[in-house]
This record gives C-alpha cells, structure tokens and sequence, in this order.
C-alpha cells in the first residue's frame, strides 16, 4: 500500500497513520452507502415509495440526520442490567467486524495484512460476534432480550458451519488460504484449457457460492433469517434495551458487516480487485483495484438486500432444518466433488 | 526479541489475571466471559510465537465454539444477574492438592523437554508447513483422533436421541 505513495514509513506510522484510518474508512464509507442506497431507497422503490427525500437533494443527508438523532438520545441502562456487560457488548460486536476488514486485499500491493491464513483468520473473527450478541442479551436483564440472544447464538453456530465448508470449496480449488492467492488462482486461473476471462469461482464453485450466500444472510440475521430480532414476537430482540449511540454501534456493525462479508464473497467468487484482461501483475491494479472491488461488494450486497426485502420469515424449526439437514449436507458433498475434479481436471 | 518478550510479559499477566477471576467470580456468566479473555491471552501468545495457524485455530474453536456452547447452556438453564453465594465450593482442600499436582506434573514436562533449546528468531509456521506435518509425520494419531471424535460425536446423538 504505501509502495504506491514512494514513502517508506516506520511500521507504527503506516498502523496508525495510514492503515487504521483507511481502515476506518474502508468499513464506515460501503456501510453508509448501503443504508442510505439500498436500505433508505432500495426498498422504498420496491414498495412503490420515494423514502426519504427532504434531508439534501433525494434524502442524501439522511443518514447524517439519523446519525445526529441517535448521538443527542439518552444512553438509558435498564436499572437491573449488568452495567459494564451491557456497556461493552457493542464494542465486541464491532470489534468483530473491524477486524475482518483487515484481510481483505484491494490490490496486489494495497493490503492492510497479508496473511498466510487470510480466510481462516476472517471466519475465525467472525465467529466472535456472537459473543457480543449473548453479552447484549444477558446483560439487558429483560426476557425477550435473553430469547432473541439464544436464537441468535443458536442461529449463528448452526450457520457457521455451512459458511466455512462453502469456503472449503474454494480453498481446495485456489489450493491456499490465502486471499490474495485466491485474487490470482482466479486471475490465472482456466475453465477446462480456456483462460480468457480466468477461473471465477462464481463458475466453477457456484453451489459454493449459493451456500455461502445463504449462510452469510443468516449470519447478518438479515431477514428471511432475522428471528433473533424478530419485531412481532421479541421486541427487537437483544437490541430491545439499547438506545443513543449503543444501538448506533449495534447498526452501524449489522451494516458494516454486510458490506465485509459482501467484500469477502467478491474476493472468493468474483474475483476480488481483478477483472479480465489486464495482466494481475500491472501496478495500475493498486488504483483501481480498490474500485473494482468495491463495485463487485456492492453488487453482492444488492443480492443481500434484495432478499431481505422480498423473502418472509423463516421459523425457528425451519431456519434450523435448513442448516443441518439441507446447506451442511450439501456443502460437504460439494467439497467431495470438488476434491475429485481438483485431482481428476 | 526485547519487545516481544515485553508483550509475553504483559498478555501472560493478563491471562493470570483472567485465570483468578474465572474462578473467584460469584456470577457464572462473568467466569465465561473472564474465560473468553484468558483464551484470547492464550491466541495472543500463539501469534507472538508466529504460530499464526495454531492462533486462529484457538479463536475459532475455543472463542467462536466451545465459550459459545458453553454461554448457550448456561443461558438456557440458570443464569442469574448478580451474584450468586453458593457458587464457589466450600471445600478448597481436594481441588487446591489436585491443582498443585497438575502444575507440578506440567512444568516437570515442559522444563524436562524444552531444557535449553530455543526457538529459531524468525519462525513463522504457515499453514502449509502445520499441514505437511499432521498429514506426513502424524497420519496416524490424527487419522485416530479423527476417528474418536466421531465415535464421540455418535455417541451423543445416541443419548441425546428420544425413542
């Protein structure tokens, strides 16, 4: 990353100067867009509405607005709540989601990290909301809030699992963990001896990627799988104490992580910073690779959306069969027969 | 080597911290919760030691599985807010020899088999290299471990099934 700029800055310098504001910005900026593009007007125009329109010129400001709202409200603590639990559940959740932005690559030299076991690292981070969220819910001292935490946590494990072995596939595949050697087994990469557009695993992994879409909607809680926060039978679930800021970190988290893992199915089945024909290697990627991406997130998060609108709710039972019976099944079968083609192709 | 060491220092005095707490505390879900900090010290000396692979694994199965399943439970049967009086065990003779034992046992076996030997300066241990070793040198005891954890995984749905 800083290759680009010709500076050689002290490792504290690029930390903290360069990568954790860019940081910043790379999980702030996608988890604005989409709230006010999708989540504000998407399903406005769905619903044969406008959405907001007075905030700035189409309700642009909006988000601004609601922002301003959430910071000036009281940051109320129920009175028998577990105060420093309750205070810190956001931040785990957050945390959670702060650190998977860390392995994603925009270019071949725009990286915050390169790590060996990029992927693993990422599910395995991921994996830490859900502490955040039964925090949130225990500590609320409030029954539906306890309830909507266990469905949540339940949800989450059983979803955990298809969303790893979906990976599986395109580790065994790219043959490393590692994202950008995905980005390049992509780039490099041929459909049965013809290499014109590379091997996007959306082609070649595309039950993989189906698994994996279903798994990381549940992940997100995003409707049809929101039964942790389902309105009309838990309140809002573990959010239901929260109010002010706490909720906005609970908000801007569920938003931010749609927009990461969006980025990470870019990386995994699109390809990530490349598009064919210009060699991965040329520099001009580290320019505009971070926009590619961000296009290819932003498509991905459309499909996010796009199903939350439309689908009802699962039920509990349902959204449980699903998981075990049907995606986890299916994603191992996947991993056999994709272990048969790497060794017979 | 020096801020390493430094950061040892620091991770381990906060994992003994941790340790205390998990079992002083009067409220079970803050002894989950105090164990989620000791496991992540035990991740943040794995990576220190450039042990990356082995790092991310302890998040993934300790942090993201086993304290899950574990607050789960707890949630689902009894979890008070505040404190509880009868939560800490009244005999402390049995549990405190066992312990003694236990570390006596532990540090006899590290200091027997490590002795002098250091560990190389720049040892990053990638994936590829952990996976040669368990898939070339250690087939067998992985393949058995495997097989264990199966018959265990059996076994469970066996109880947990109702006729």
């Amino acid at each position: 990353m800083t290759s680009i700029l010709a500076l050689d800055p002290a490792w504290w310098q690029q930390t903290f100067l360069i990568k954790v504001p860019i940081g910043l910005l790379a999980v702030l900026l996608p988890a604005g867009t989409i709230v006010y593009l999708y989540l504000f007007k998407a399903i406005s125009f769905m619903q044969s509405r406008l959405g907001p329109m007075e905030a700035g010129p189409y309700g642009s400001m909006q988000l601004l607005a609601e922002v301003g709202k959430w910071l000036q409200k009281e940051d109320i603590f129920p009175t028998k709540a577990d105060k420093f639990v309750f205070a810190a559940a956001p931040f785990v959740v957050l945390m959670s989601t702060f650190l998977l932005v860390v392995i994603i690559p925009a270019g071949p030299d725009a990286t915050f990290v390169d790590l060996d076991a990029g992927i693993y690292f990422a599910m395995a981070v991921s994996s830490v909301s859900v502490i955040g969220i039964l925090m949130a819910g225990w500590s609320s001292a409030n029954k539906y809030s306890l309830l909507g935490g266990i469905r949540a946590a339940g949800q989450l494990i059983a979803y955990e699992l298809p969303l790893i072995l979906a990976v599986v596939g395109v580790v065994i595949q790219a043959g490393t963990m590692n994202m950008q050697g995905i980005v390049l087994a992509q780039a490099e990469g041929e459909i049965l001896g013809w290499g014109g557009i590379g091997n996007p695993f959306i082609l070649t992994q595309f039950i993989g990627f189906v698994i994996f879409m279903i798994a990381v909607q549940a992940e997100l809680t995003q409707a049809p799988f929101d039964m942790p926060v389902a309105e009309s039978e838990l309140v809002t679930g573990y959010l239901t104490e929260y109010s002010g800021i706490r909720f906005l970190l609970f908000f801007i988290g569920e938003f931010a992580s749609a927009g990461v893992f969006s980025a990470i199915a870019a990386v995994l089945f699109f390809g990530g910073w490349y598009i064919p024909g210009i060699d991965p290697a040329n520099d001009i990627f580290n320019i505009i690779g971070p926009l590619i991406l961000a296009g290819k997130m932003m498509v991905i998060a459309f499909l996010i959306f796009w199903f939350r609108f439309t689908f009802p709710r699962f039920r509990e039972d349902q959204l449980q069969r699903l998981a075990w019976k049907f995606l986890i099944p299916l994603s191992l079968a996947n991993i056999a027969l994709t272990g048969v083609l790497k060794v017979v192709l | 080597m020096v801020a390493q060491n430094v950061f040892f220092g620091i991770i381990a005095l906060i994992m003994i911290y941790s340790a205390l707490k998990v079992v002083t505390t009067k409220n079970v879900v803050h002894a989950a919760l105090w164990l989620v900090a000791l496991l992540a010290g035990v991740a943040g000396q794995f990576l220190l030691l450039g042990a990356e692979f082995v790092g991310v694994t302890q998040i993934l199965v300790y942090i993201g599985a086993v304290v899950v399943l574990l607050l789960f439970g707890v949630m689902l049967t009894k979890a008070s807010l505040g404190d509880e009086a009868d939560l800490n065990m009244p005999n402390k003779t049995i549990p405190a020899v066992i312990a003694t034992l236990m570390f006596g046992v532990m540090s006899y076996a590290l200091i027997d088999t490590f002795r002098d030997a250091e560990l190389p300066r720049e040892s990053v241990t990638n994936a590829a290299a952990v996976s040669d070793s368990i898939f070339a040198d250690y087939i067998v005891p992985f393949e058995a471990v495997s097989v264990l954890l199966l018959a265990a995984l059996i076994g469970a749905v066996v109880v947990a099934r109702k006729e």
